[in-house]
């Protein structure tokens, strides 16, 4: 039997995705653009036999998330840009604690109240941890309904791999578009086998889950820990390479703005301009062996974002033994078409 | 063993049998082991999980056998929202001091007490923040000098010292409210009396219920233990009155 094909708002994919994965408690507070994955979910979670609290902020939602996650469920939030500002505090304290869970980020405007539209000003929160000390998410980064739902079903996967919360990274763009999308019969998953989640103490020792580390060297080992966890994390890293193999310039360029730039490519090869394109779809880790590979067989870069210049940066880190990087920003508050990308490129291209 | 010998006193199961961090004079520890009495006999302690706060009482997981997970500050009712909701078959409750429930975490608790979540929140307040040092809470009595209120909390500065039982007694999803003290024998009794119906409540699927405790913290008011007991009784109480504030546990109207 085919999958079901359903015709989504991304918003909804990323809803249904989790629904599909086995979520079973979700933890949500309104903010624009993501409002139709609480509203989703606050129907279909329940009839599924899950939970939805709709949360007194995001940090309490956040914090509702924690204690979910702490006895092994699937468990889920989602917010846009000011909210997840709130958020954060928790989400430092779960990598902390290292509960495996989803945050749903719908990247809007910024910085303040910024405005409801999409944008990219998300990245460095994003892929720098964003709460306070040292810690990673996994950072994943759809750039179509369809890959938004595939991405959040292999987000739950993930987050139990690594006992780590996953961030999904989409914008205004993703969450508000429609199209059809193919879904999952069935997702099977065992998590309960890792043996630490809390559910009473029968017939085991007390578990604790905590970030407190005071004993004379704990807490350098746990950053130990985390470190040599993120670093193995490595091996999940994704991208998606366009026409880069005889092109001379490559774009990089990330979710929406990515698929955007995917067509402003397609169109300058078919006038037989050599450009390609990159496009990250794990922002942490980030893919700089790919990005490495290219640089050294010659070739010249571009990153286009929708923010003033933030993944820029692991471009060049990524390259920097052999290349540079150009940069061109749409700022928030513009909405591009791949017309407006032609410009850009084209001067990057002349060099 | 001999005959004659009978036990009268005993640590609960569930008390973990170490030395204390809590200062002296400090009624944290008598909190904890009435929690651990009730927990032992309503045989609750395998079923279970523990929401610690941030203070002082973070380290409530060192003394009591059960599972635990630790809550960002003034969070452990969203925390323990969160584990309820995904095991509504274990035991929840959070244990929260002043500083922790009545300032940062206004919101969750409030919120979690109109939701009526079926959670049970033990609230200790001493009137200080203890562990970083005696700073000023939203519970210090009018007069008393603090860290951050050198020359005494002033009402017109600093507002009055909150109420939060007689607070959360006004939200509907609330099931049992009471304030108790564990300054005499007489009220650690009551203490232990109210915190078993607290959790009974939760057993029975009744709603959110919610034991505050005044207690003392010699530490930081700079005094003696006895004298820190004794302003329980000449300061506290008058302003914190004990006794039952709602018990919905008939499914009637408030006491």
């Amino acid at each position: 039997m085919a999958p079901e094909r359903v015709f989504i708002k991304g918003n909804e994919a990323i809803a249904q995705g989790a629904l599909d994965a086995g979520c079973r408690c979700f933890f949500g507070y309104p903010i624009t653009p993501q409002n139709d994955i609480p509203e989703f979910l606050s129907k279909a979670l329940p009839e599924a036999g899950g939970e939805f609290v709709q949360a007194e902020s995001e940090v309490a939602a956040a914090n509702m998330l924690l204690g979910a996650a702490a006895t092994g469920v699937r468990c889920m939030t989602s917010s846009s840009s000011p909210g997840m500002s709130l958020k954060q505090e928790a989400i430092s304290y779960m990598a902390g604690s290292e509960l495996p869970a989803v945050v749903v980020n719908m990247n809007r405007g910024g910085p303040g109240l910024g405005d409801i539209g999409p944008a990219q000003g998300d990245y460095y929160q994003s892929t720098r941890g964003g709460g306070h000390g040292d810690y990673r998410l996994l950072v994943l980064a759809p750039a179509t309904c369809q890959e938004a739902y595939d991405l959040v079903i292999e987000a739950f996967a993930l987050a139990f791999r690594y006992r780590n919360p996953v961030l999904i990274l989409g914008d205004a763009i993703l969450g508000q578009m429609k199209e059809p999308i193919a879904r999952r019969e069935s997702v099977t998953y065992d998590d309960a086998s890792g043996g630490w989640h809390l559910d009473g103490n029968a017939g085991r020792d007390k578990r604790l889950i905590k970030s407190l580390f005071l004993d004379e060297g704990a807490l350098a080992g746990q950053n130990r820990h985390l470190m040599a966890k993120y670093a193995a994390m490595r091996a999940e890293t994704r991208w998606e390479a366009f026409q880069t193999e005889d092109a001379e310039l490559v774009v990089c360029a990330y979710g929406s703005i990515g698929r955007i730039a995917k067509s402003t490519v397609r169109k300058l090869r078919a006038r037989g301009l050599k450009v390609g394109l990159l496009r990250p779809i794990t922002l942490y880790p980030f893919p700089d062996a790919p990005l490495l590979a290219l640089a050294g067989q010659g070739k010249r870069f571009l990153t286009i974002e929708h923010n003033c210049g933030q993944m820029v940066d692991d471009v060049r880190l990524a390259i920097r033994t052999k290349a540079d990087s150009d940069f061109f920003g749409v700022m928030p508050g513009e909405l591009p078409n791949p017309d407006d990308l032609e410009g850009p490129i084209l001067k990057s291209l002349e060099g | 063993m001999q005959a004659a010998e009978k036990l009268v006193f005993k640590t609960p199961d569930v008390i973990i049998d170490r030395p204390t961090h809590y200062c002296p004079g400090c009624q944290h520890g008598t909190a904890h082991r009435i929690v651990g009495e009730v927990i032992d006999e309503l045989g609750l302690a395998d079923k279970t999980i523990a929401v610690a706060s941030i203070g002082c009482s973070v380290f409530l997981y060192n003394y009591l056998n059960v599972d635990a997970v630790e809550a960002p500050h003034g969070r452990a009712p969203a925390v323990a929202t969160g584990v309820k909701r995904a095991r509504p078959d274990r035991t929840v409750f959070t244990y929260q001091g002043d500083g922790d429930l009545a300032s940062i975490g206004m919101a969750e608790i409030m919120h979690a007490a109109n939701r009526g979540e079926r959670i049970t929140v033990i609230f200790v307040n001493n009137t200080v923040y203890g562990m970083t040092g005696g700073q000023m809470a939203p519970t210090t009595m009018i007069g008393q000098a603090t860290t951050t209120c050198p020359g005494g909390r002033c009402a017109e500065r600093e507002g009055l010292p909150i109420k939060m039982a007689e607070i959360i007694g006004m939200l509907g999803g609330v099931v049992f409210c009471e304030r108790v003290a564990v300054n005499s024998v007489k009220n650690i009794a009551r203490a232990k009396k109210a915190v078993r119906k607290a959790f009974e409540c939760q057993e029975q699927g009744l709603g959110f219920s919610f034991v505050e405790f005044l207690a003392t913290c010699p530490t930081n008011w700079k005094m003696s233990p006895v004298d820190a007991n004794k302003r329980i009784a000449d300061e506290l109480i008058p302003y914190f009155p004990l006794g039952t504030i709602v018990d919905r546990t008939g499914g009637g109207e408030d006491k």
